[in-house]
């Protein structure tokens, strides 16, 4: 089971989504995905396209306007 | 109803060809299929060098409003068409080129990106494409 990490800060519409995908795509079934970014629209759009996968959100944390969404495969 | 988004691009304006880009790579993040049919001006943009050539939509100034627009999205970080086109591509995302506009401009084969060109087709194609998409644009 790996850890992908997706750097996206300072990305904006659609990068992070985008970026997001492409590595889900390259994760193996148990992967960890680690998405950080900036851009509060992804904040909630990353999670609505978890959900329409059907894969798992496990967490979302802030550190002032970074966010960190960790996602399993 | 199938979860495929199909759009036309008809027009050939930048600001056109960045919103049928950003809906068809948002459509395949969020897990669906998407195709995009090139027609008309919008087909001008997959000739070879010619993706960035198109004019803005509204407030061009013979090139000085798309000049300002684009140093403006460089310093948002917006990503390029070209990086928005091989998302598309990695993705799984179709791209299909409008054989009539082809005929009727003089457009050949070799003269657009035929390594990104799914299929070389016409109406029927995008019909039967549309019929089973919950989401269809014309843009």
């Amino acid at each position: 089971m790996a850890e992908i990490k997706v750097d996206c800060i300072n990305e904006t519409c659609p990068v992070p989504l985008v970026e997001t995908r492409k590595a889900l795509r390259k994760a193996k079934d148990g992967d960890i995905v680690i998405v950080t970014g900036t851009h509060p629209a992804s904040k909630k759009e990353i999670p609505m396209a978890v959900k329409a996968l059907g894969l798992e959100l496990l967490d979302i944390k802030e550190d002032g306007n970074v966010w960190t969404i960790r996602i399993r495969r | 109803m199938a979860n495929k988004a199909t759009i036309i691009a008809h027009s050939g304006d930048m600001d056109k060809i960045y919103s049928a880009l950003i809906i068809g790579n948002g459509a395949l993040a969020m897990g669906m299929e998407a195709s995009i049919f090139f027609t008309f001006w919008g087909l001008q943009r997959l000739k070879k060098g010619g993706l960035e050539k198109g004019p803005l939509s509204k407030m061009n100034m013979l090139g000085l409003g798309k000049l300002l627009v684009t140093l403006k999205m460089k310093k948002t970080g917006v990503a390029s068409l070209e990086r928005l086109l091989q998302d598309f591509k990695e993705l799984g995302g179709k791209i299909l080129a409008c054989d009539m506009t082809m005929e009727i401009m003089g457009i050949k084969r070799e003269e657009l990106r035929d390594d990104l060109i799914s299929d070389y087709c016409a109406v029927g194609t995008y019909v039967n494409e549309a019929k089973d998409s919950s989401i269809t644009l014309f843009i």
